[in-house]
């Protein structure tokens, strides 16, 4: 076991941010990546850390499927999206042999993972690192959350949709925060309407207003409203960069947006 | 179990498909004959949404001799989750795997579900201990099938198939797969778009190469989402939606694959 103060393979690393969310499918990979895109563009190093074994997805939205894992001195070093390393990613998706092969594995081998994920990867000099998570409030999150403990991470980022049915297991979510004593940066509301290209008509496809209603209601920032965006449903398919290419999609400003916020957080004075 | 005659799996890899939604929808359909005796279990211990879709929020659970009764949406149609046994909605259940195989051991054996046509389990995202637990405890009593969900991108899709893989391991029968969210239809100009864009042609392509069969394509109709948070039947609230003559497609092709394969049990008295 690692002594607990150790600082390991995450001493270079600045910020620490988990995106969460009690519920499956609201955009939670989606807006690692996306984060991850913004702030190099901001100039900034960041890696993304995947602990979604079951369902990781990052390494396609960041046009690294396929890619292989080394080692090196240090442990394990991260796959890097560009020449610059301005972008680095681990997940379980670069381990496996068969991309379609499932992954069953119960708790404790998963902790297993996680907790080598932490303390074993070759990060460097980070500006960021953001974690990726499976819906839930399960062994995953335990784990990676008393793993990063003693890193002090800037916080966590809850994503939701603005439905009730989301909310409902956000709300679990944010208590789940308050148990382990994750400081809540914000709440995203993802999905938020869907504008017609054909006519410009705005439907709530998912409803609306649960976003902030959660936010206000948990007495946490609400950090903003993304739309729905084939363009950014398409880009993420091709492991595309959306920040670069599509300054004038209807995602991107929300986007933006929530990454600056992130910055001004990591630069605020405060608890961790 | 012995008094359950079918039971149904509703699985997906990814994370807010729509499983719940169709489980919830597949025991309303099926519940539309008063004859037919259903009951709906939820297995997502972190992120039960079943008690709110099926309009039972805030309801309790109660023992009796026999064990613990469902809560009942009609007198045909009884839901247990452990969604009841939270006192409040901001309550988290932070278990590892065994203490939610507990759970579900519990569920599965101490329901007093009395004389059951259809048992449809819905369960959350992946292919972890909850899973394993179901099938293992479940497999003496023989289930029928597994309806898998999904969305069309491919960032679903690649999770799905880990899932189906998972089903082939150990040795479940797959009714077919549902792909829900498959074009928007705009309700002020009527023309259609695709969110979701199948980028490697969808749920179509993959049950073609796989060969499974597809039981049906639910087009994304905002009122779906207001029915769930409203905790009523979509079926009632929009008879005429596509989306709706979707649903009732596949829940016959569900009862037909149910009467065409009969259950252990079925088999059993058959012969004795």
């Amino acid at each position: 076991m690692e002594p607990a103060a150790s600082p390991g393979n995450l001493s270079g690393v600045r910020h620490i941010l988990l995106v969460l969310s009690g519920k499956g499918g609201v955009g939670k990979s989606t807006l690692c990546a996306q984060l991850a895109l913004a702030l190099r563009h901001e100039g900034k190093k960041v890696g993304v850390l995947d602990v979604d074994l079951c369902g990781p997805s990052v390494p396609r939205m960041l046009g690294a499927q396929g890619s292989a894992v080394h080692q090196c001195d240090s442990g394990w070093v991260p796959v890097y999206m560009d020449q610059e390393q301005s972008v680095a990613l681990m997940s379980v998706g670069f381990l496996l042999e068969k991309p379609d092969e499932a992954l069953v594995w119960r708790g404790p081998k998963k902790n297993a993972l996680i907790q080598q994920f932490v303390s074993d990867v070759a990060w460097g000099e980070l500006d960021f690192l953001v974690v990726d998570t499976p819906p839930g409030t399960s062994d995953e999150h335990l784990s990676v959350v008393e793993a990063l403990r003693s890193h002090q991470p800037l916080g966590a980022l809850l994503v939701t949709t603005p439905q009730a049915v989301a909310v409902g297991d956000v709300r679990r979510e944010l208590t789940f925060c308050r148990k382990t004593g994750l400081r809540v940066v914000g709440v995203v509301e993802n999905m938020s309407g869907f504008a017609c290209p054909h006519c410009s008509e705005c439907t709530n496809v998912f409803s609306t207003g649960g976003g902030e209603e959660l936010a206000r209601h948990a007495g946490v920032p609400f950090l903003g409203s993304v739309p729905l965006d084939p363009q950014l449903a398409r880009s993420l398919e091709e492991g595309g960069d959306f920040m670069r290419d599509f300054p004038g999609s209807p995602a991107y400003p929300a986007l933006a947006a929530i990454a600056r916020k992130i910055l001004d957080a990591a630069q605020a004075p405060g608890p961790g | 179990m012995k008094t359950v005659k079918h039971k149904i799996l509703v699985l997906s890899g990814k994370g807010g498909v729509g499983k719940s939604t169709l489980s919830a929808h597949l025991a309303h359909g099926l519940a539309e004959d008063e004859n037919t005796q259903v009951a709906l279990l939820d297995i997502d211990i972190c992120g039960p949404s079943v008690p709110k879709i099926m309009g039972l929020e805030g309801e309790q659970v109660h023992q009796s001799g026999s064990g613990w009764s469902p809560v009942y949406v009609e007198d045909n149609l009884g839901v247990m989750s452990v969604g009841f046994l939270l006192s409040s909605p901001d309550d988290a259940v932070i278990w590892r795997g065994p203490r939610k195989n507990g759970m579900i051991k519990q569920f599965l054996r101490d329901v007093d579900w009395g004389e059951v046509d259809y048992l449809i389990v819905d369960t959350p995202p992946g292919t972890s201990d909850e899973h394993l637990s179901v099938v293992q405890y479940l497999s003496a009593a023989n289930i029928d099938g597994v309806v898998i969900v999904t969305t069309p991108q491919e960032v679903s899709l690649q999770d799905v198939r880990k899932e189906i893989n998972f089903c082939h391991k150990v040795k479940l029968p797959l009714i077919g797969v549902v792909e829900n969210m498959s074009s928007f239809v705009c309700p002020r100009c009527k023309k259609e778009s695709q969110i979701f864009p199948p980028t490697t042609g969808g749920a179509e392509a993959m049950c073609q190469d796989l060969q499974i069969p597809l039981l049906g394509r639910v087009p994304l109709d905002p009122q779906i989402g207001k029915s769930c948070d409203k905790g009523q039947s979509f079926l009632t609230d929009a008879p005429d939606s596509p989306a709706t003559l979707a649903y009732r497609s596949i829940i016959q092709r569900v009862r037909a694959f149910c009467h065409r394969h009969p259950s252990h049990e079925e088999e059993q008295r058959s012969t004795s």
